[in-house]
């Protein structure tokens, strides 16, 4: 214990209760008496409550006056001393003090002015010792000093007479504590091994926890938020019975990528500005299943399974070529493919990366993960799709959908997913939903009655959305902050996706 | 998706409506376009016209101008009939010469007679020309169009192809006479470029250049590059002669009819147009054009409400199909099938599919009764495998206080070799052809750029920082149909004020032990079973020079070891070369060794 601390516990034990801890100790400083109060506190010595005050100072001016007497005072001194003084021998003698004296003295009634413009004691206080005259500035400065609380009008003349400044004053009024006491324990800050194994903390005093705080900062790894969502997703899913698509192969064939999905070989998204080539290695092989081949080049070129194509010549260099896949639609087409040889209900998904040849901006990266479901089942209706889309959206909390007609060469009908965004005030695109063209489905030599069901939606964009990322380059790729990744909150869908 | 924008007040005017925001984007959305933008705000600041920026099907060419799209809603709304397209008889011929054959072989042309163009529809006209020249036509590779003054011409017309300096004419908009060569160079000037200058490299290295001319060899057109001016149309032109030429026939004839189609209303005889007599008897297209030939198709009741999920009568389906421009009657054939003519601008319907979306839209998408018919319970999920096996990484990292990054698959060439003091033997990296930045040159081989891409983005993070990605590399495969595959790796960092080898040595124990796999004193001598050990290897030049070693995995008793990967104090110099200025020690493993 301080030695201060035990003053304080003294001066407690003598007054019962401090009220004004800046009074019975006026030579500390707040500071310094708060750390005494909060430790003594801590160990329910003593009670402490704090208030603000506005505490004067006096200036050099206002403590002369205490010394010496006030301006007037002296003035008055003088001319009694002197008997009569020239108004204008004041400034010589008592310099600028000497006019304030003046004026304060005249309206005091103690001098006056005579006809020869000369100072003299009036007959009032002639005859008056000076010591039996009541010094009232000074008087007034002394109160201030004694801590005795002034009307507000006379502080602020003495405030404008520069006389005394303003401080802010931190003041604490101190009661004693249920442990109030001369003596100081000494506290515990923790409990150690050694105490559970003795037992001694029977008899410890602990000191009393501030709960008003946080932790350390916990070292541990963390997982990626876009991979977190990928995880919600994926057992979305899985409780809905898909399996998950071995999507692990980035490099495609033109022929998987586009023309088995009816994606004509002059297709805008055919383009070099929108799909990456590449240059080495060069040429794929063909599929091996020759039937399927000789079915999409008269898809596209004459027409078959009820189609009248698209009429143009069908070349088997473009298929050749090879590219980054631009969707993960061309590993569906190949697991439509294998499922032509047993055709069944099938339900298959994936989440992976697709490649842009794009302008990179805050929303469009190069590369970006796809989450695309696909359902095979016989005569199945667009009202099937509808329904499972709701149930789909539904399990990451998002319902009241909406379906707009749209285009996509591999199917038709083709339904964009709206949802209404309660943020932005209006019905937001969440995804693109079709059953897959019969040419496309017949040309692998599945059955005409096996209709199949896919959708498809950004990984990043319902990411963005749950971890308020504006840039996606923030969100994938090296410019991700390690500081995000390590604080970012559970994904859990289901909890007010779009807040 | 094509944008197009037309004028506010003038398609509210011909839909009879002056539509709310909110009324507007239902309609379109419920037909299935979609009201990206109203500039009306915009528009009254600066004393314009409003417009609506309506963004629609990529093969639904007939709504790529406003009449399109005023006609298509007026029959959704039905308020108006499908207009049938008449054709009279040719007046004048097309010859195409074979010579065309080196350069655009397909020409086709038709005539609109005593036409009448406002200011807008003369713009319409000339915008649907850029919006097909941009679209369909593929930036004019397939197919141009040329629009001429007919009564500057005199037919018959010429299609042939030319030595550039065998052709002399005044381009469209210029004073002066060019000959071919003279052209090439003249639209190959920068002020070009984004313009005209885009379609010269179609023609530039081609001997000939192909050539419309008529009866006196005054030049009409040298398609795709410009019209003359000697066959200009303006606001006053009443005979119009449209050229096309092409290299994919199909699509010449989508691109004629459409144009006639959309502005045949402005003749004094509505939708109909005047044909014109292809000759070309080089290669056996002779014919009549445009082809007007109402096209057939037929489809069944009972396949549309099952698609669907409805029980509607072929009475019902044939209203949803009318709002939809589609005209179908019941067969005589059977009740159940349906004859649907399509008309000649609905070249998207190419199967009875197309018919049954229709018939979708027609009904409404948001009015079909939702199906029941899909139940959950008899599907049994499954993940897959190396999914798994990347879950048990990813877990177990994070575990040991790894933090998960998710690097860009795509990088530079010099950042997969180069920068780690790795040279390119060319039998593993997959390069790309047109890449738009050197950032995406290669497919990563090793998960290292990326991560020492994002460690450098993160140099101000607290030391040491730890980071680990699981995730795919490529490798070419010349035995593969697609001549390359994935590999599932897994690779993490320590960097620090020291390297942290013995962190990252500890790092992959714990990983190996997760999958059941003891380290093995002696090098693998230490046991015969399954385990894995650490060999010193100078080949692995990214590492400092006696602190590399590749990982030895033997899967069980019995087996070769094998090498799955290798870990490392990085080199200096690499660490300098992505301007991290730390020291560290990375391993990658191979993921599917696990499997």
């Amino acid at each position: 214990m301080s030695d201060f601390q035990l003053q304080i516990l003294k001066k407690l034990a003598e007054l019962n209760e401090i009220k004004s801890t800046a009074q019975v100790f006026p030579e500390k400083n707040s500071q310094e008496v708060l750390a005494a109060l909060s430790s003594l506190n801590a160990h329910s010595k003593l009670n402490y409550v704090k208030s603000e005050n506005i505490a004067y100072d006096l200036s050099n001016e206002g403590k002369d006056i205490i010394a010496n007497g006030s301006h007037e005072m002296k003035l008055l001194s003088l001319v009694k001393e002197l008997g009569k003084l020239q108004i204008k021998d004041v400034m010589s003698k008592m310099g600028a003090d000497g006019k304030v004296g003046q004026a304060r003295a005249f309206k005091s009634g103690w001098i006056v002015k005579n006809k020869e413009n000369e100072l003299e004691v009036s007959d009032k206080f002639k005859s008056q010792p000076l010591d039996t005259i009541e010094d009232e500035t000074k008087i007034l400065l002394q109160k201030i000093v004694d801590g005795e609380t002034l009307d507000t009008k006379t502080i602020n003349d003495l405030k404008k007479r520069k006389l005394i400044t303003p401080r802010k004053l931190t003041d604490y009024s101190v009661t004693k504590g249920p442990d109030f006491s001369l003596e100081l324990a000494k506290l515990e800050t923790d409990i150690t091994s050694e105490m559970v194994a003795t037992g001694s903390y029977k008899d410890l005093k602990f000191k009393a926890y501030n709960f008003n705080s946080q932790g350390v900062n916990v070292s541990s790894g963390a997982l990626h938020p876009l991979n977190k969502v990928r995880e919600e997703f994926r057992q979305i899913f899985f409780s809905m019975g898909f399996t998950e698509m071995p999507s692990n192969q980035y490099v495609e064939t033109g022929f998987w990528n586009f023309d088995a999905l009816y994606v004509p070989q002059q297709h805008p998204a055919r383009d070099l500005q929108d799909t990456f080539y590449i240059k080495d290695p060069l040429t794929a092989d063909l599929p091996e299943d020759k039937t399927y081949i000789s079915n999409i080049k008269a898809v596209h070129e004459n027409g078959k399974f009820d189609s009248i194509g698209y009429r143009y010549n069908w070349k088997e260099e473009e298929c050749q070529k090879l590219v980054l896949r631009t969707h993960t639609t061309a590993i569906s087409a190949r697991m439509l493919h294998d499922l032509a040889k047993d055709p069944k209900p099938t339900r298959l998904f994936s989440i992976d990366r697709v490649f842009r040849n794009e302008a990179v901006d805050a929303t469009h990266l190069a590369e970006f993960h796809q989450v695309e479901g696909v359902l095979a089942d016989y005569n199945i209706t667009l009202g099937d799709l509808i329904k499972f889309m709701e149930e789909f959206f539904a399990k990451m909390g998002v319902t009241g959908l909406r379906f707009k007609p749209t285009y996509n060469p591999y199917t038709e009908p083709s339904m964009e997913i709206f949802s209404w965004h309660e943020g932005l005030g209006k019905w937001v695109e969440i995804g693109n939903s079709g059953m897959f063209r019969p040419e496309m489905l017949e040309s692998m030599g599945l059955p005409k009655d096996l209709r199949v069901l896919g959708w498809g939606l950004s990984l990043e964009r319902p990411t963005m959305i749950k971890y308020k990322v504006q840039n996606i380059r923030e969100l994938l790729g090296h410019k991700v902050s390690l500081d995000f990744i390590e604080t970012n909150p559970a994904a859990r869908l289901d909890e007010d996706l779009y807040e | 998706m094509p944008t197009v924008s037309v004028n506010k007040k003038q398609l509210f005017d011909l839909l009879g409506k002056q539509y709310g925001n909110e009324e507007f984007d239902e309609l379109c959305f419920e037909f299935g376009i979609e009201l990206d933008e109203d500039t009306t705000e915009e528009a009254l600041k600066n004393n314009e016209e409003p417009e609506l920026k309506i963004e629609i099907g990529a093969n639904r060419y007939d709504l790529l101008c406003i009449e399109g799209i005023a006609q298509s809603l007026n029959e959704y709304l039905g308020r108006a009939e499908t207009p049938k397209y008449k054709l009279t008889k040719p007046t004048t011929k097309l010859y195409i010469e074979q010579s065309s054959e080196q350069i655009r072989p397909y020409a086709a042309a038709a005539i609109l007679r005593n036409i009448t163009f406002t200011e807008k529809s003369y713009a319409s006209f000339i915008a649907l020309q850029d919006k097909l020249h941009s679209n369909l036509c593929r930036n004019r590779s397939l197919v141009a169009i040329g629009t001429h003054d007919y009564d500057t011409m005199e037919g018959p017309v010429y299609y042939r192809a030319l030595p550039p300096k065998d052709i002399h004419f005044i381009p469209l908009n210029q004073t002066k006479e060019f000959n071919g060569a003279e052209l090439i160079e003249f639209y190959k000037q920068p002020e070009q470029k984004n313009n005209l200058g885009r379609f010269v490299p179609l023609i530039e290295n081609s001997p000939v250049f192909p050539i419309m001319m008529d009866k006196n060899d005054v030049v009409c057109s040298l398609p795709p590059l410009i019209n003359s001016e000697h066959t200009k149309i303006t606001l006053d032109t009443r005979n119009v002669f449209i050229d096309i030429t092409a290299i994919d026939k199909t699509k010449a004839d989508i691109v004629l009819n459409q144009l006639v189609a959309m502005f045949s209303r402005y003749c004094d005889e509505p939708f109909t147009v005047e044909a014109v007599e292809v000759v070309s008897e080089h290669n056996n297209q002779s014919r009549i054009v445009p082809d007007f030939t109402e096209r057939k198709m037929e489809t069944s009741v009972t396949y549309i409400n099952s698609a669907l999920g409805l029980e509607q009568t072929p009475e019902q389906i044939v209203a949803c199909l009318k709002r939809m421009s589609l005209d179908a009657v019941k067969s005589n054939k059977s009740d159940d099938i349906l004859e649907v003519t399509i008309p000649i601008t609905r070249t998207d319907v190419l199967h009875p599919c197309d018919i049954m979306e229709d018939a979708a839209v027609g009904y409404g998408f948001n009015n079909l009764p939702k199906g029941e018919k899909l139940s959950n319970a008899n599907f049994i999920a499954s993940a897959l495998p190396i999914n798994k096996i990347s879950d048990i990484f990813r877990v177990a990292s994070s575990q040991a206080s790894w933090v998960e990054v998710l690097p860009l698959t795509l990088c530079s060439h010099d950042e997969n070799f180069k920068f780690l003091r790795m040279k390119d033997d060319n039998t593993k990296v997959v390069k790309l052809a047109n890449p738009k930045t050197l950032e995406y040159q290669v497919v990563r081989t090793t998960l290292l750029p990326g991560i020492l891409k994002t460690v450098k983005e993160n140099r101000k993070h607290s030391l040491p920082i730890k980071v680990f990605e699981t995730g795919d590399v490529v490798f070419k495969n010349n035995s593969l149909e697609r001549k390359a595959y994935n590999e599932r790796h897994w690779g993490a960092i320590y960097v620090g004020k020291n390297s942290g080898f013995e962190i990252i040595q500890g790092l992959l124990g714990k990983i190996m032990q997760t999958f059941r796999t003891e380290w093995i004193a002696d090098y693998g001598a230490g046991s015969t079973g399954r385990g894995y050990w650490i060999e010193q290897d100078d080949s692995l030049s990214t590492y400092f020079p006696g602190r590399g070693a590749r990982v030895m995995f033997r899967s069980k008793e019995g087996e070769n070891a094998k090498v799955v990967g290798n870990l490392g104090v990085l080199h200096p110099e690499v660490m300098n070369n992505f301007d991290v200025p730390f020291a560290a020690s990375f391993v990658e493993l191979n993921a599917e060794v696990f499997l």
